[in-house]
């Protein structure tokens, strides 16, 4: 055992030091798109946003975060100690981890498995947990019912990425995420397969509770949702794990979708860019996009939201299936193993 | 002690642990989330194995699905029930008798297994000709290919269960009002609205 230890050292810090290069730069992404998300939507209502803080009021999300930090931790009466801190460690860790795949360019990344996608569907289907858990150990109307109305939308909602994912891995031929985006070289997913992209688009804001289908949290009906009994640290904990799974539909977008790390035309003053810059920039585009549809979509009703997932994106994507495999099949364009 | 070895070790203590705790702990709840964490090791040794499509779809479909409808389910029963203690020794002969007849059997066939370990790679790398693809692959190649048949009556089967559950649950109340989504994309401003021009003293109909 110690021998192990002793032996391994070396290696372990060096995999702990990956995992912090990884993890450092997205807790700054978060801190950057938070910020982005607040200026867009007070442009959008004619606002200023945060100014006063810093240059630009770019200080505003770190003292926000500060102030969770130093505020108090109130347990409600009759919680679930145990369960009530778990949900949100495991609600931000499992967001966290499922960044160990995301290639960022052309072998720069942690781990570089041939399950990638699934690794990273199965990490945000775990997400429910911390949700669910802490509607329940909260041990309240409020959250309970939020947890409730959240796990069955991101149930609902995760059919219907599957089957989306499904439709380019058929493209592919290799659940690996670097295949993925070497598969597309000549030509990004999203022209052959817009209407699989918007799917994509509109489940990813379902399945992260963003607005317009953020119904776990609507304040009007729910006070908070799942997160009403939270305060300071736990509370920040879900925030981070909430903005970091918005990061990570970008960054599965921007992979699936938008060719990765490559440039749009492979010409001189374009393909000259390293790609982890052209990768970046395709996620803020996203992020700008998933931004805009939180300033100016109202709210869904939740009977809306369930005929949505089910009566039309489910027999939508299922169609695209059984279509683009008939076409590859019949076009030969289906790619071969080895 | 290889670092595999060692995790197979953690993997495994945890889900005996984790397992023993679904059918002490009192809470229900509780039994449910161990439950959880017992599969999530599961998958853990699957890793070990290097069978990672298994792992990953055990993951996405027993945890990230079907127990979550166990959890869902769970919590909202009233559980106070479950926590006398006399409940416990009434269910104790009949979980003795089903604990008893799972283990003879697996005793029975494991006795009558014959495992040649000297020839190791066969148990390593079960399907060798497919050596050099990943067990994504060779696992799709088997199943739609060999298997077809039973994969599809597979299929069916669970989709005639599907049917049937929502056909016992369907039924048409009367009096229930619900959201027709048509009619309100439908509704247009000119069919809902009219502008009148009220006179004093005498209102309108409408």
């Amino acid at each position: 055992m110690i021998a192990l230890i002793s032996e391994n050292l070396f290696h372990l810090f060096f995999i702990v030091g990956l995992c912090l290069l990884i993890f450092v730069p997205l807790l700054l992404g978060v801190v950057i798109v938070l910020f982005a998300d607040r200026k867009i939507w007070a442009a959008v209502q004619k606002r200023k946003g945060p100014n006063v803080v810093g240059p630009f009021g770019l200080f505003q999300i770190p003292a926000d975060g500060l102030k969770f930090l130093f505020k108090e931790i109130i347990i409600p009466d009759g919680a679930d100690k145990t369960i009530y801190f778990v949900a949100p460690i495991l609600t931000s860790t499992l967001a966290i981890a499922a960044w160990a795949v995301i290639p960022i360019q052309e072998n720069i990344v942690l781990s570089d498995i041939n399950v990638g996608v699934l690794y990273i569907f199965a990490m945000s289907s775990l997400g429910i947990y911390g949700i669910l858990m802490a509607g329940w150990a909260s041990n309240s109307k409020y959250p309970f019912l939020g947890a409730l109305r959240s796990a069955a939308q991101m149930v609902s909602y995760e059919v219907s990425i599957g089957f989306v994912i499904v439709t380019v891995l058929m493209c592919v031929g290799s659940l690996n995420l670097s295949e993925i985006v070497y598969a597309q070289k000549n030509i990004w997913f999203f022209i052959p397969l817009f209407p699989m992209f918007v799917v994509f688009f509109i489940s990813a804001l379902a399945e992260t509770n963003r607005p317009p289908f953020d119904l776990p949290e609507a304040e009007s009906e729910l006070v908070a949702g799942y997160q009403t009994e939270y305060s300071a640290m736990p509370f920040l904990l879900f925030f981070l794990g909430e903005y970091i799974n918005i990061l990570l539909m970008c960054a599965m977008m921007t992979i699936m979708f938008f060719g990765g790390w490559y440039p749009p035309i492979d010409v001189a003053p374009f393909n000259l860019i390293p790609g982890f810059i052209w990768f970046l920039v395709k996620m803020m585009v996203i992020f700008y996009m998933i931004s805009m549809v939180k300033a100016f979509v109202p709210r869904y009703r939740y009977d809306q939201l369930m005929r949505l997932g089910w009566k039309v994106f489910l027999p939508l994507s299922l169609l695209a299936v059984v279509v683009t495999s008939s076409v590859l099949f019949f076009f030969n364009l289906a790619p071969v193993f080895s | 002690m290889t670092a595999s070895l060692l995790s197979f070790y953690i993997f495994s203590t945890v889900i005996l642990l984790s397992s023993l705790m679904v059918i002490t702990s009192k809470n229900p709840v509780h039994s449910v989330l161990f439950l959880i964490l017992t599969f999530f090791n599961g998958a853990g040794l699957f890793i070990i194995l290097h069978a990672e499509f298994l792992a990953m779809i055990l993951i996405i479909v027993y945890v990230g699905a079907v127990a979550v409808l166990f959890l869902f389910v769970v919590m909202m029963l009233d559980f106070k029930i479950s926590l006398d203690k006399n409940n416990i020794l009434q269910y104790l002969p009949i979980g003795f008798f089903v604990g008893v007849v799972f283990i003879s059997e697996l005793i029975i066939v494991l006795i009558n297994t014959k495992f040649d370990l000297s020839n190791i790679q066969i148990l390593v790398n079960p399907m060798i000709k497919f050596e050099n693809l990943t067990n994504t692959e060779a696992i799709g190649s088997i199943l739609y290919t060999d298997y077809i048949l039973y994969f599809q009556l597979s299929g069916v089967i669970l989709l005639v269960a599907m049917i049937g559950s929502i056909v016992l649950t369907l039924r048409t109340r009367e009096g229930v009002k619900r959201q027709s989504i048509q009619s309100q994309l439908d509704r247009k401003y000119k069919s809902t609205i009219t502008m009148v021009d009220p006179k004093s003293n005498e209102g309108v109909d409408i």
